[in-house]
């Protein structure tokens, strides 16, 4: 089968391993060290150096879907229950708390992120944008408008993850084929099977862009 | 009750329509025409709650949060079989965070044994089982208050799996008799029956009654018997939300979220484990993420929220992980299926034997279903049904409960027959199958698939080998007659819906809508559908295909009622009488003079209360039903697949499905494609990737995850055509019935003829693997360790 040149950024995990951290951080909670190394930049941000965070909370700062937010979360929250429960930003789902199933898809800087698999202080002073903040000026997004007319949508829970991975291929390539949404929608799990319809509403928003 | 006698379309369009007289209650409303004839129902409507659902502002459980709400977690069995010594838990009650800690006592999953004492803890069943829960200001530190938790355990052997516990001597799960009630989700467990070791059994009838005619005899009529030995996996929901409550215990009031298919079973559970009537306990479910037939009750998960909630004076939110849902959430049973049937030359059926195993784990309901039975009208049919205990999670019901398992089998062997006899395997069933309904989705299907008598299994050129294949489907229609549908129109030109009946993904708030703004002559924008909530007068658990057969008829027909009330009004203002006047495009007007109009708000706006009230509950069925509440006829399917094999490296590809499927009055053709997609989509999951693997040595699952635990992605859809058949049946005012169940009992059994067709070598037992296809080509030796 030929295989088609990779036209789209895969989703992010993070820099750092979020489940080695929390099992190191144990239970007692002692302190977050973070190391300091060059792991931790990411999009040439650099995180602040041979700084130990937490137990205590931290102050963190970001940009979400156009808004400064700041945040006081203990550092080991995840950019997904920091969005949630902190900013009560809902629309982010959490299938499967460990990044098998793209629900949790958000950009960071604009670019497709699992945010249960990073943590919120990596976004400090970072830009989020999240499924409440695709429509712009009350005005919805093509892909979302394609999805109601789609169907594209059944119990909908994989939706939000669907929408950014999908609307991040339309803001890459404005012609995408059929194998370019698959690939763009590779990491997205859904249950329900709603993947034709997913498939026929990004190739239909596409044209309408 | 009065009646009258009306007549309703009856039949096939295309095929054999007809109208049927038959004899109803005055109040119902007049026959609908044929969907072509309909402006709102049997269109392709959008759904009413897409804009929540693309926009992130729909809720579910999972984001409930309420003021001083904790969360809950709990704590589960390391081992698969051990008595509990002590528990101490007095480091986690101390734990900072922590507001309260509920310790199980007995265990509320699975049978229930006969012996109440076998039911109390100290005992675990399962790795896996949940023993005690903590809540606290967050998930990490309940889980860290967890972790500090001392249970000591005397272990017990177990047994995890079922070819070991089949075996003389292996350790017994249950040490007496044990029974468990079925839920809504349509799975058959028969009550009563005795236990031996871990074999209980065997159940040998259906609600379709039991043995017929004399199997030997009818094989020994037979020109031609085939048998064999198919083995299915255990496959889990893998809903994207986990199960899981939020209870928010308020001076004596309860309020439960639940991310459910039947809020009034929540309710009615939580009601009796707190021993509360049922009026104390409101139970709400806006949207929820998937449930397929294993979120029918409270849960043990949900009355330990319960008592958290109870202990803690706080709301608790109670959600499982990944893993909890796999190990502990419920699942599709496994099964072993010995059939034998025979036939004449011509594939007339003479003989029909099932035995079959399978193990719900520490529960009930492994049976296959009476797919075998009821399909095909084989005089001489026998069947034994046997459960297996192993010390796994509970089974629970799933999509088409037993037959799915069932079909794998049953539409495998009918396709081995149909290669002795030399028949195209279509061709065989327009002999054997009696269904009018299937025998026009054959027709149809097969036209849009491009069937054709398919060549020698295995004869393609090259090292990836196609294939075709096929497979049909039968579910029965049932109807649930506590539905209740409320209207309250409003003065200044609302109009709501209400009904505790939930939607679970499938469109009930939709197909609602559509119904009621059909009857009024409206658009399903000007209707408001408020439902999920218990609350409102109650509606049918989402199982077994239920809902739309069940609450679309009181929903039109309190729709009928409001209108008359309407048309009173407009005749009124109209200066003419009641039986003049017709609703159009959201305007009453008279009939022969459609410019004396008034838009249907006006006419709210005249009526002499501010608000009118109606509800309509579900009438029997027109004719009456077949028995108990289980409708005449059937949701056929037929389902056609074509696949890719490479004999090399063993992957199969599912190049394209086509299906033909039924459910009486299509309501919303885009909402009844995006089940079929489903169906279609999970069935080629169960036969080529889905497992749950428990490793025997320890008794735990390996891959309770979404990685290891295979499921298809983007990569894996096929190209899916669906041909909808239009089968009416005059049973109600709306004719309708669901497809979530019918969606996907073919499939895997049509992937699994397609494979044969591709390498002319038959797999028996799913998942089929590229290991299993390089096995059965003889390119790789048998993994007994598999």
């Amino acid at each position: 089968m030929k295989q088609k040149e990779k036209k789209t950024t895969p989703p992010q995990k993070g820099t750092f391993s979020r489940r080695g951290f929390l099992k190191g951080a144990g239970l007692t909670a002692a302190g977050t060290v973070i190391a300091s190394s060059g792991v931790m930049t990411l999009k040439g941000q650099q995180f602040p150096p041979d700084k130990t965070l937490g137990p205590d909370v931290v102050n963190i700062r970001m940009k979400v879907n156009g808004k400064a937010r700041q945040l006081s979360i203990e550092p080991r929250t995840t950019l997904a229950d920091a969005l949630r429960i902190e900013l009560q930003l809902t629309g982010t789902k959490i299938g499967c708390d460990r990044g098998s199933c793209s629900a949790c898809t958000v950009w960071l800087d604009g670019v497709p992120t699992l945010s249960c698999m990073t943590l919120a202080v990596e976004v400090d002073e970072r830009e989020v944008t999240t499924i409440e903040g695709l429509a712009t000026k009350g005005k919805l997004h093509a892909l979302q408008e394609a999805f109601i007319e789609h169907d594209a949508s059944q119990c909908g829970f994989c939706t939000s993850g669907m929408i950014m991975s999908a609307a991040n291929l339309l803001k890459e390539n404005s012609d995408p084929d059929m194998e370019d949404v698959k690939d763009a929608t590779r990491g997205n799990f859904c249950r329900c099977g709603t993947h034709p319809n997913v498939f026929s509403a990004t190739l239909d928003a596409a044209k309408k862009m | 009750m009065e009646k009258k006698k009306i007549k309703l379309p009856h039949g096939i369009p295309g095929y054999n329509l007809s109208e049927i007289e038959r004899e109803i209650p005055v109040t119902e409303p007049p026959a609908w025409p044929v969907n072509e004839e309909l402006k709102v129902v049997g269109k392709r409507i959008k759904r009413t709650d897409a804009l929540a659902m693309v926009t992130g502002t729909a809720q579910y459980t999972a984001d409930v949060q309420l003021p001083g709400m904790l969360y809950g977690r709990m704590l589960r069995a390391d081992f698969p079989h051990a008595k509990i010594k002590s528990i101490d838990t007095s480091a986690a009650e101390n734990y900072p965070g922590v507001f309260a800690v509920h310790v199980f006592d007995n265990m509320i999953e699975g049978a229930n044994p006969k012996d109440s004492q076998q039911r109390n803890y100290p005992e675990v069943k399962y790795a896996g089982q949940a023993i005690l829960g903590v809540a606290a200001t967050s998930n990490v530190i309940a889980e860290e208050a967890l972790q500090l938790v001392k249970v000591e355990y005397e272990f017990k052997d177990f047994v995890a799996d079922i070819d070991d516990a089949l075996k003389e001597n292996a350790p017994v799960v249950y040490a007496t008799d044990v029974d468990q009630e079925g839920s809504d989700g349509g799975e058959e467990i028969e009550q009563g029956l005795k236990s031996k070791g871990n074999v209980r059994g065997p159940s040998e009838g259906s609600f379709y009654g039991g043995p017929r005619g004399d199997p030997e005899k009818g094989f020994a009529e037979a020109d031609v018997i085939v048998e064999g030995t198919y083995r299915t996996q255990v496959q889990t929901h893998c809903p994207m939300e986990t199960h899981g409550v939020v209870v928010d215990f308020d001076h004596g009031d309860v309020t439960v979220y639940a991310s459910t298919q039947s809020t009034k079973g929540v309710r009615n559970d939580f009601a009796e484990h707190f021993n509360l009537p049922k009026s104390k306990v409101r139970v709400i479910c806006d949207f929820m993420g998937g449930g397929f037939g294993a979120k029918h009750g409270l849960g043990n998960f949900g009355v330990m929220a319960g008592h958290l909630s109870k202990k803690s004076g706080r709301p608790v939110s109670l959600m499982l992980d990944r893993k909890e849902e796999h190990v502990s959430a419920g699942n599709r049973p496994n099964s072993i299926q010995h059939m034998k049937i025979g036939a004449l030359r011509d594939g007339t059926l003479t003989a029909m034997k099932l035995v079959s195993y399978g193990t719900a784990g520490v529960g009930l309901g492994a049976g296959v279903g009476h797919i075998a039975q009821a399909m095909y009208e084989c005089p001489n049919f026998k069947s034994q049904q046997y459960d297996v205990f192993t010390n796994a999670g509970p089974g629970a019901a799933f999509r088409a409960p037993g037959n799915v398992q069932g079909a794998f089998a049953l539409e495998q062997i009918v396709d081995e027959l149909s290669v002795v006899l030399d028949m195209d395997p279509l061709k065989l069933r327009d002999v054997i199958d009696k269904s009018t309904i299937r025998k026009v989705e054959r027709i149809r299907g097969a036209e849009k698939f491009g069937w054709k008598n398919p060549k020698e299994a295995g004869s393609s050129n090259g090292p990836v080998k196609k294939g075709v294949g096929l497979a049909q489907a039968h579910w029965p229609r049932f109807v649930n007659l506590d539905s209740t549908v409320e209207i309250r129109v409003m003065r200044d030109g609302a109009i709501e819906v209400r009904s505790a009946v939930q939607d679970i993904g499938t469109g009930t708030k939709t197909i609602l809508a559509q119904v009621v703004a059909e009857e009024l002559g409206l658009k399903t924008e000007d209707i408001t559908v408020m439902i999920g909530d218990t609350i409102f007068p109650i509606g049918p658990s989402s199982g077994g295909s239920i809902v739309t057969g069940a609450i679309t008829p009181p929903a039109r027909n309190a729709a009928y009622d409001v209108k008359l009330k309407l048309l009173d009004i407009a005749a009124g203002r109209l200066e003419t009488e009641t039986e003049n006047i017709i609703t159009e495009n959201g305007f009453f007007m008279i009939k022969d003079n459609p410019d004396k109009k008034l838009h249907y708000k006006e006419v709210l706006s005249r009526m002499r209360t501010e608000q009118l009230t109606v509800t309509a509950s579900r009438s029997d069925d027109y004719g009456g039903f077949m028995l108990g509440t289980i409708g005449y006829g059937e949701l056929g399917s037929v389902q056609f697949v074509e696949v890719s094999v490479d004999t090399e490296t063993g992957f199969i590809k599912v190049d394209r499905v086509v299906a033909a499927h039924s459910c009486g009055r299509p309501l919303n053709i885009a909402q009844i494609e995006s089940q079929v997609n489903g169906g279609i989509i999970q069935g080629i999951a169960y036969a080529l990737y889905e497992n749950r693997i428990i490793d025997k040595d320890t008794g735990h699952q390996v891959n309770a995850n979404l990685d290891q635990y295979k499921m298809p992605f983007s990569f894996e859809i096929p190209e899916i055509g669906i041909e909808m058949v239009e089968d009416y049946g005059a049973r109600s005012s709306t004719d309708a019935t669901g497809i979530g169940e019918p969606a996907n009992i073919a499939t895997a059994a049509a992937v699994a003829n397609a494979v044969y067709n591709a390498i002319g070598v038959r797999i028996y037992e799913l998942p089929i693997t590229p290991a299993k296809v390089l096995e059965a080509l003889n390119k790789v030796k048998k993994n007994d360790d598999e």
